[in-house]
């Protein structure tokens, strides 16, 4: 049995990093011309790590389901990227951004992986500009930055609301040069389904291609997995319709621990469900909350005038109008971080404050926004600032030039001026901080397995802050892995090509192509859709924004009960030997349908409330989380058949350079 | 809303292919032409039928990788979104609606509405990069300062997203707009200097042997593009080839 050790560098924290690298083995130029690592995903985390290990001279084969790998969802990251380079002179460090993160994260994180993320921040920000990523600029040339959440310093570098767009483009061209160069195999197309351990080392996957439904063996010295986020197991969301779990589940399955399921992120800014059909939620970017301005309606009366139509927002005085985050966290106003956020809008739309039909809607307010703006540049101008038409013309046309294309999405599904009249949002899932554990060197409980970017648990604790994700993503795949990952393959310079025709790549085969031919021949009634819907729902109900001990055990029992009915009566058209993307997808909530089971499992095991996970029987006499001291780590599932027998193992974890406190914004 | 759907069905590459029609019931406004398309595969799946192939992911307009050509435009009657953006309200109670997939040599169709555009991706293995390894010793972001309006005009060009609609828009099914754009980014901006005549010329050899076609300055591609990219493209990437073929 695999034991949990964070193997933490010794040392003083800001020389971990710097000692840790000194004194691991690395591999010869030479010898890594010999070493076949697998790369599976091509997000930001899974397509720079790839560009990066095959720079190196490793022999990359990479993976990813979508037709191209400059698909992966990174791509949909819209705000920004943080990086501690303190540009803007406000303060900023690296301690800073640690310092910030850990709290951001509510004390649930890793010290020292939370100090090398921030300490490898700025190289990020080099390397991109360097690889040509159009990054916004001031009239001066340099660099421009942006506020996010949580944090009183302004580090956030962005690319209009396509960062995420155009920092995986960067990683994309940097594959590409590999690609090229030969150095990169290109599986597009290609879903992992299992991955295939020979004594005791992960040694390769087994894949199928979505094109023509053939089943592949490919083996490699290592294997890393950067797949993503598990978002999905709650059917809407913000991740896009392919996102999965199926990577780091069947990992789990063959011996890696999944850590703290239960943290996810539920991210405050995104447009409201419209109706059943609904396929999945569009975000709009935390960015908007550096000048949108949030409230709901004082009285009840406003709101159902509004509900009702006879009453528009804009004609409510400023007096009628509760900005509840400004009252409630003066210091952070309407940037606090996206837990806290997320959970004041819950409470002021299920106290029957929410402005839409279904009573789930709040509203981000651009009015006084465009006001400031219009003033400043009729002032810049030397024009009347007291003419209104003027200054909000003025004002609208900076307001487009930095959200012009989140306000162009919000006006095309939902038919409303942005301009005119307040966005309408709500809250939805949007990240998933838990994932595989790993441990310093990204290294699951698996050896030779490795857990990169939002597929492993470990930097974000229980609440990510805005513009990090893209942080860790790049610096697992740029900075970190290739580096960790060297220390264990300096053991397999002699170990040769592994073989694809072992006992164990022939059992992995046998089971996954069963497991296709019972989707596949099943007699059932219901497509995958009707299954995933229902878990969807389950979630969101029970183990959503806030939790109790009562639901959660109901879903535990649903969830299992859902997935036996799944088995028995799931319908998959078609056959294995084609493209048949009910096949991919039936695959894909099979897993969802186990993790939810664990995800409601940890999320009742862990009696306190931390970040996004909020126990209804801990909290404070305000509403807020309510840690508790005995929770203080992170909880590690060991597989044992069942969701229900998994077995809990604990990383303690320790602060030894940072003062855990009561989360306070206010 | 009730409405008559023609959509291409194409078993895989090597079948015919032909329009079938399905009428479709109780579609609203506030639907997406993708959830459209979801509720016809849930009735087909449930009557026992194939359902229609269609790529898509992210549904929001950002990963490119939803295509259709939709009563004779690339991602519908709409401006300046893609399908998944489109939406049902741009339809009327009674319409017709042709659901045909990307078409051109150079993107082969895979099943019904799928289509393999992977000759995108080897024009970009071609030269689509700069050449800079991942070292930690970068030089400073800060260090070579780019005017903010080369830097705006690299990231309009830098916001395409690769889903084809310029070529399945072009009568003669060119890609100038897809690489131009790419291109541009890097002609733009200081970093991409260093290897401008190679990469012009690396590029648009590898889109000539992929089988697209030329351009023929009609502007089809532009106007259906969903994110808005210029035909300015087009002349900067012209001008750097000439620059490039002289140099070369």
């Amino acid at each position: 049995m695999a034991t949990l050790d964070s193997k933490i560098p010794e040392g003083p924290l800001k020389d971990k990093w710097t000692n840790h690298k000194n004194n691991i083995d690395l591999v010869n130029p030479a010898n890594k011309r010999n070493i076949d690592v697998i790369v599976v995903g091509t997000g930001l985390a899974g397509g720079s790590a790839a560009a990066t290990l095959a720079e190196l001279g490793y022999n990359v084969k990479a993976f990813c389901f979508q037709d191209s790998p400059r698909r992966a969802h990174s791509i949909a990251a819209q705000g920004g990227i943080n990086a501690a380079k303190n540009y803007q002179g406000d303060g900023d460090s690296t301690y800073r951004l640690f310092y910030d993160t850990v709290k951001g994260g509510d004390y649930r994180s890793r010290e020292a992986n939370v100090y090398r993320l921030a300490e490898v921040s700025a190289n990020i920000i080099d390397q991109c500009v360097a690889q040509g990523v159009p990054f916004a600029r001031d009239y001066g040339g340099l660099l421009d930055n942006r506020s996010f959440g949580g944090v009183l310093v302004s580090r956030t570098f962005y690319a209009k609301g396509q960062t995420g767009q155009q920092l995986l483009l960067g990683a994309y061209s940097a594959m590409n040069r590999q690609i090229g160069r030969g150095k990169i195999k290109m599986y597009n197309r290609h879903e992992m389904l299992d991955v295939v351990i020979v004594d005791g080392k992960a040694r390769g996957i087994i894949t199928r291609n979505l094109v023509n439904g053939e089943i592949e063996r490919h083996s490699a010295h290592a294997v890393v997995l950067g797949t993503g986020g598990y978002g999905n197991v709650f059917f809407l969301s913000t991740n896009a319709m392919g996102s999965n779990v199926t990577a780091g589940w069947k990992a789990h399955k063959k011996g890696a621990y999944f850590a703290n399921p239960c943290y996810t992120q539920i991210h405050p800014t995104c447009i409201p469900v419209s109706g059943d059909h609904q396929s999945k939620l569009t975000l709009m970017s935390e960015s908007l909350r550096n000048d949108g301005r949030i409230w709901v309606p004082k009285h009840q009366k406003d709101v159902e005038a509004i509900r009702n139509k006879t009453l528009k927002p804009t004609q409510l005085s400023e007096e009628d109008r509760d900005y509840y985050l400004e009252r409630r966290y003066p210091a952070f106003g309407n940037l606090v971080p996206r837990d806290v956020a997320s959970r004041a809008a819950k409470e002021r739309c299920d106290a029957g404050f929410g402005v839409n039909a279904t009573g789930e809607a709040v509203y981000l307010d651009f009015a006084s926004a465009i006001q400031r703006y219009g003033k400043e540049q009729a002032h810049i101008k030397g024009l009347n600032e007291n003419d209104d038409a003027l200054v909000k013309s003025l004002g609208k046309a900076v307001v487009k030039a930095k959200y012009g294309n989140l306000f162009q999405m919000y006006e095309k599904i939902v038919d409303e001026n942005p301009y005119e009249t307040p966005m309408m949002i709500y809250p939805a899932v949007h990240y998933t901080m838990g994932g595989v554990w790993v441990d310093y060197n990204l290294q699951t409980t698996v050896p030779g397995l490795f857990c990169i970017g939002e597929a492993n648990f470990s930097d974000h604790g229980a609440n990510r802050l805005g513009a990090s994700a893209l942080m860790q993503g790049l610096a697992d795949g740029y900075f970190v892995l290739p580096y960790t990952i060297g220390d264990y393959l300096s053991n397999d310079i002699r170990t040769g090509t592994i073989p694809t025709d072992s006992p164990e790549f022939e059992e992995a085969e046998k089971s996954v192509k069963e497991t296709i031919n019972h989707f596949i021949n099943n007699d059932g009634s219901k497509p995958v859709d009707y299954f995933h819907k229902k878990l969807g729902k389950i979630m969101w109900n029970k183990c959503g924004m806030s939790r109790n001990e009562k639901e959660l055990k109901e879903a535990i029992t649903e969830i299992a009960e859902l997935r036996a009915e799944f088995y028995k009566d799931v319908k998959v058209p078609g056959t294995a030997n084609e493209f048949n993307e009910e096949l991919a997808k039936a695959g894909r909530v099979a897993d969802f349908l186990e993790l939810g089971e664990l995800f409601a499992k940890d999320a009742l095991q862990r009696e306190e409330s931390a970040g996004g996970h909020f126990r209804e029987e801990h909290q404070t006499e305000e509403g807020e989380a309510k840690r508790r001291k005995e929770f203080q780590y992170a909880s590690a599932w060991e597989y044992k058949g069942e969701p229900k027998d998994a077995v809990l193992h604990k990383e303690e974890l320790t602060y030894e350079n940072i003062k855990v406190k009561e989360r306070s914004y206010k | 809303m009730n409405l008559t759907l023609k959509i291409w069905r194409q078993k895989n590459a090597n079948d015919k292919g032909q329009i079938v029609t399905y009428p479709i019931t109780g579609i609203e406004g506030d639907m997406s032409f993708l959830e459209m398309l979801d509720i016809l595969n849930d009735q087909l799946i449930t009557n026992g039928d194939d359902p229609v192939a269609f790529d898509h992911d992210c549904r929001e307009g950002i990963c490119g990788m939803c295509s259709l050509y939709i009563n004779g435009e690339a991602h519908g009657p709409d401006r300046l979104v893609t399908t998944c953006q489109l939406h049902m309200r741009k339809f009327k109670d009674g319409d017709t609606i042709f659901i045909e997939p990307f078409r051109a040599k150079a993107f082969p169709v895979i099943k019904d509405l799928v289509v393999d555009r992977s000759s995108f991706d080897r024009i970009q293995h071609s030269g689509g990069f700069i050449s800079v390894n991942t070292s930690g010793n970068t030089q400073d972001a800060n260090s070579i300062p780019i005017s903010k309006n080369a830097a705006d005009e690299a990231m309009d060009a830098a916001t395409c997203i690769g889903c084809g609609a310029c070529v399945a828009s072009c009568k003669n099914s060119s890609a100038m707009l897809f690489v131009s754009a790419k291109v541009s980014q890097y002609a733009l901006l200081p970093q991409g200097q260093v290897e401008a005549t190679d990469r012009v010329l690396n590029m648009v050899k590898q889109m000539d042997e992929e089988g697209f076609g030329n351009c023929t300055n009609t502007g089809a591609c532009e106007v259906e593009c969903p994110k808005g990219i210029s035909l300015e493209n087009i002349a900067r990437m012209n001008r750097e080839y000439l620059s490039a073929s002289l140099k070369g």
